[in-house]
Formats: C-alpha cells, sequence, structure tokens
C-alpha cells in the first residue's frame, strides 16, 4: 500500500466527497418533499387516485438508476423540444440531470415508505383524531404525517445511505464526486487499489456520520410515554 | 406506435441474457457468502463473529460501483502476479468474472443479515430438541435450522434479488456486453439514446416483474403447511 499517493491525493478526494453530500442533500431532501404528496396519493382507497403514483412507483422503483440517469442525461436530448425549451441549460448540465435523477428516483422510495408507516398509523388514533371534529386533512396535517415521520424515520434513513451510495453512479456521467474523482486520479496515477480504498474509507466515514446524525434525530423526536399532560 | 430498433433487437435480447446469467451466477455466489456470514455471525466464537461483523458493515457502507471497479481494476495487478507465478501470462479477471465477485459480494452482505434474523427467528427449542436427540452440531445445522430459516428469510433475499438485477446494470461500466452495454453501442449508431434506454428500461421492469412473480410461488411453496395468519 503507497500511503504517500493516499495523503498526497486526499485534498482531491474531500473535494469529490463534498459533491457527493451535495448531490444526495439535494435528492433526499426534494424527494422527500415530492414523496409526500405522491405517498398519500400511494395510500387511497379509490383507484383513480393510486393508479398515478404506483405507475410512477413501479416504473422508478423496477429499473436501474443508471437506465433512469441516462435516460434524463442522454436521452431527453433526442427530442428537439426539451433542447428549444428554455430548460435546456438545466438538462445539459450533468450535475442538475443527476439531481433530478436522484430525486426522482428516491422520492418513488420514500413514497413507499411513507405509503406503510401512514398503514402502520393504529386505526384507533386516526378514529380519535376524527370523532374530536379534525376534518380529514387536519387529521393528516396534526396527526398521521407527524405520526407517519416517527415510524418511517429508521426506514428514511436507511434509504439516505442508500443514495449515498447511489450517488457514486454521476461518475458515468461525467461528475466529480468521489467515485469520479478517484477514477480521475487514479488515470494518472495508475494506483486503483489506494485511490479506491481511500475512497471506500470516505463512504464509510460519511455513512458512519450519518447514522450517527439519524440516531440523534430519532432520539430527538421520540414520544415518551410521559410526556404531555 | 411501433419502436423501430435498427436491428439491434436480437443484440438486447442477448444482453438480457447476459444479464440474467450475471445475476443467477452473483446470487449463488452471494448466497454462499451471506450463509458462511451469518453463521459467523452467531457463532459463539468471538473472532468469526468479529470476522462477519466487518464483512456486512465494510461491504454495505461502500458504493456497488465501488466495488465493481476496485474488483475489476484492482486485480489487474495481482492477477498479473499471479500469472508469472503460475506461469500463465495475460492472466486476468474478465468483467463477468468481477461483476459475480463484485454484486456477490454485496449480495452477500446483505444477505448476512436477512440469514442472520431468519437463524435468530428459529425458537432455541428446536435446537435443543436436535442436541437432546443427540444430533450431531452439523446434522442440526443441516437438518433443523436451514430447512426452516429458508422461510423466513426467503422475503428478504426476495428484495435482495430485486436490488442485485438492477444493480447488475453497474457492471456495463467495465465493458460486460448486458443490456446497458448493448443499449449504449445502439445508441451510437442510431442516435436515439431515450429510445433504446426507455426499451432497457421496459427489459429490466419485465425481468423485475418475473423475479417478482417468481418469488411470490417461491414464497407460497415455502409457506405450505403453516396456517395462513390473518385466515
Amino acid at each position: 500500500m503507497n500511503w504517500d499517493v493516499i495523503i498526497k491525493w486526499l485534498p482531491r478526494l474531500a473535494q469529490g466527497a463534498t459533491l457527493t453530500l451535495e448531490l444526495v442533500a439535494i435528492a433526499v431532501i426534494a424527494g422527500l418533499i415530492l414523496a409526500i404528496p405522491l405517498g398519500i396519493a400511494r395510500s387511497s382507497r379509490s383507484w383513480y387516485v393510486r393508479a398515478l403514483p404506483f405507475g410512477y412507483i413501479f416504473f422508478f422503483r423496477g429499473t436501474p438508476l443508471l437506465v433512469q440517469l441516462f435516460l434524463v442525461y442522454y436521452g431527453l436530448a433526442q427530442f428537439d423540444a426539451v433542447r428549444s425549451s428554455s430548460l435546456w441549460p438545466y438538462l445539459r448540465d450533468p450535475f442538475w440531470c443527476t439531481v433530478l435523477t436522484m430525486t426522482l428516483h428516491t422520492a418513488a422510495y420514500i413514497a413507499e415508505i411513507l405509503r406503510g408507516a401512514l398503514q402502520a398509523i393504529p386505526r384507533g388514533e386516526i378514529e380519535a383524531a376524527r370523532a374530536l371534529g379534525m376534518s380529514r386533512g387536519k387529521a393528516l396535517l396534526y396527526i398521521m404525517l407527524p405520526r407517519a415521520a416517527r415510524i418511517g424515520l429508521p426506514a428514511y434513513s436507511n434509504e439516505v445511505i442508500l443514495m449515498l451510495k447511489a450517488s457514486a453512479l454521476a461518475s458515468t456521467v461525467t461528475l466529480l464526486e468521489l467515485t469520479g474523482m478517484a477514477r480521475t486520479i487514479i488515470a494518472r496515477t495508475y494506483l486503483p487499489v489506494e485511490i479506491f480504498f481511500a475512497a471506500g474509507v470516505f463512504y464509510l466515514l460519511i455513512s458512519f456520520l450519518l447514522v450517527q446524525c439519524f440516531k440523534l434525530l430519532e432520539r430527538w423526536l421520540r414520544v415518551d410515554a410521559s410526556q404531555g399532560r | 406506435m411501433t419502436i423501430d430498433l435498427h436491428g439491434f433487437g436480437p443484440a438486447l435480447a442477448a444482453g438480457a441474457l447476459m444479464t440474467v446469467k450475471l445475476a443467477l451466477c452473483a446470487l449463488l455466489l452471494g448466497l454462499a457468502l451471506g450463509l458462511l456470514g451469518a453463521l459467523a455471525k452467531t457463532s459463539p466464537f468471538k473472532p468469526l463473529q468479529w470476522l462477519g461483523g466487518t464483512y456486512s458493515t465494510l461491504v454495505r457502507g461502500i458504493p456497488e460501483l465501488l466495488w465493481v471497479l476496485l474488483i475489476y481494476f484492482g486485480t489487474v495487478s495481482l492477477m498479473n502476479r499471479l500469472g508469472e507465478a503460475l506461469n500463465l501470462p495475460g492472466l486476468e479477471l474478465d468483467a463477468f468474472a468481477a461483476g459475480v465477485i463484485a454484486l456477490g459480494l454485496c449480495f452477500g452482505a446483505y444477505a448476512t443479515e436477512v440469514f442472520r434474523g431468519a437463524i435468530l427467528a428459529i425458537p432455541k427449542g428446536h435446537r435443543e430438541a436436535g442436541l437432546a436427540l443427540g444430533l450431531s452440531r452439523g446434522r442440526i445445522l443441516s437438518r433443523i435450522v436451514l430447512p426452516q430459516m429458508w422461510r423466513v428469510a426467503l422475503p428478504g433475499l426476495g428484495n435482495l434479488f430485486m436490488i442485485l438485477m438492477k444493480d447488475t446494470a453497474l457492471v456495463s461500466v467495465i465493458g460486460l456486453e448486458e443490456i446497458m452495454r448493448h443499449a449504449q453501442i445502439a445508441v451510437t449508431v442510431s442516435k436515439e439514446p431515450f429510445t433504446f434506454y426507455m426499451v432497457a428500461a421496459f427489459i429490466y421492469l419485465g425481468l423485475t416483474v418475473i423475479a417478482m412473480t417468481g418469488m411470490h410461488l417461491l414464497e407460497k411453496r415455502a409457506a405450505r403447511g403453516f396456517a395462513r395468519d390473518n385466515a
């Protein structure tokens, strides 16, 4: 193991790691926002409300992220309408393409998590909210969603870690995030084992930190039986 | 609307076959690794526990793509040295073998946790009953623990297989001619990226649906003899 090389390239790898974090942060937050209406619609009782989110989730969970990324980054250019639209400067940029794809991808998974969480809420709690005179919207906003957030949080933290690992795919569309940076460095140093090892340590470190953050968040959000009146 | 594949239909079909082959080989390796990992993690022997724990934590914390690249590019010098030692010049890991190892490794790490959960779900009394009957440890494992464990582990393994199937697309990065790679080649010729990546997406969707149906049948078979919970 050539440690000097690793130390020499650490700053560049750290630079790649910040881009990785940026991608993941935007994707999981935007994905969560997109997933809330999707998840609610997915758990609706009427089939015509359910159908559209079902199709969306089925497509994004059933195909590889790499295919989705290529569809957005390379595929959209096939249409002249896209190329002449005002969005083209963004859709031409690998960063925005990756962010868009990761967001759409993770939203499908988070929507499923949310659906599971909504269905795991004891029926009595929802009935109690309705019995107190809350409208369906109010019960959703004040009772069901906060409850579902706590139930779904562990699964959401898993999804964030999965997205961290999925962000490595951004290197295939020329982005220099952690994996992309590692590949660039290897192209110059011809030392794949050392550099990939260092990149792997970065990923492990980031996922460890993320897990710790979610543990704190979970503790912070926990409602004790003794709390309240 | 018909889709013009520019004569790349057979190539895509061959790619789909390669994807299935890759997924099944990685599945076999991953199941073996997962089983070993779970046995190591549940063994009373401390170093083995540590080994199983390190394996599953380390592999699950690093992106699959990084494993694919690391195993493909990282083993070149190793294989070269091995080739010199064995007097076999030009010995190298081809993309298929690298893909099977990388994906099998990742599948195994997750399967370790699934199998461990399933092993722990078997009542302790069953094992003690085996001991009381004078069965050896190996016998208890093969006749009592493993057959019962499958039923519990199957849904988790099904999910992992679905993930594995989609991860096979990553191996196109090192040039294995599976669905994605063939789609890429078709794109460079036809200049119709959206069409071909969409076709690739639908092939993956089809494979996922087939795998889901298969899993459902397997689960039903494994659950025969068990009363439905909410009947």
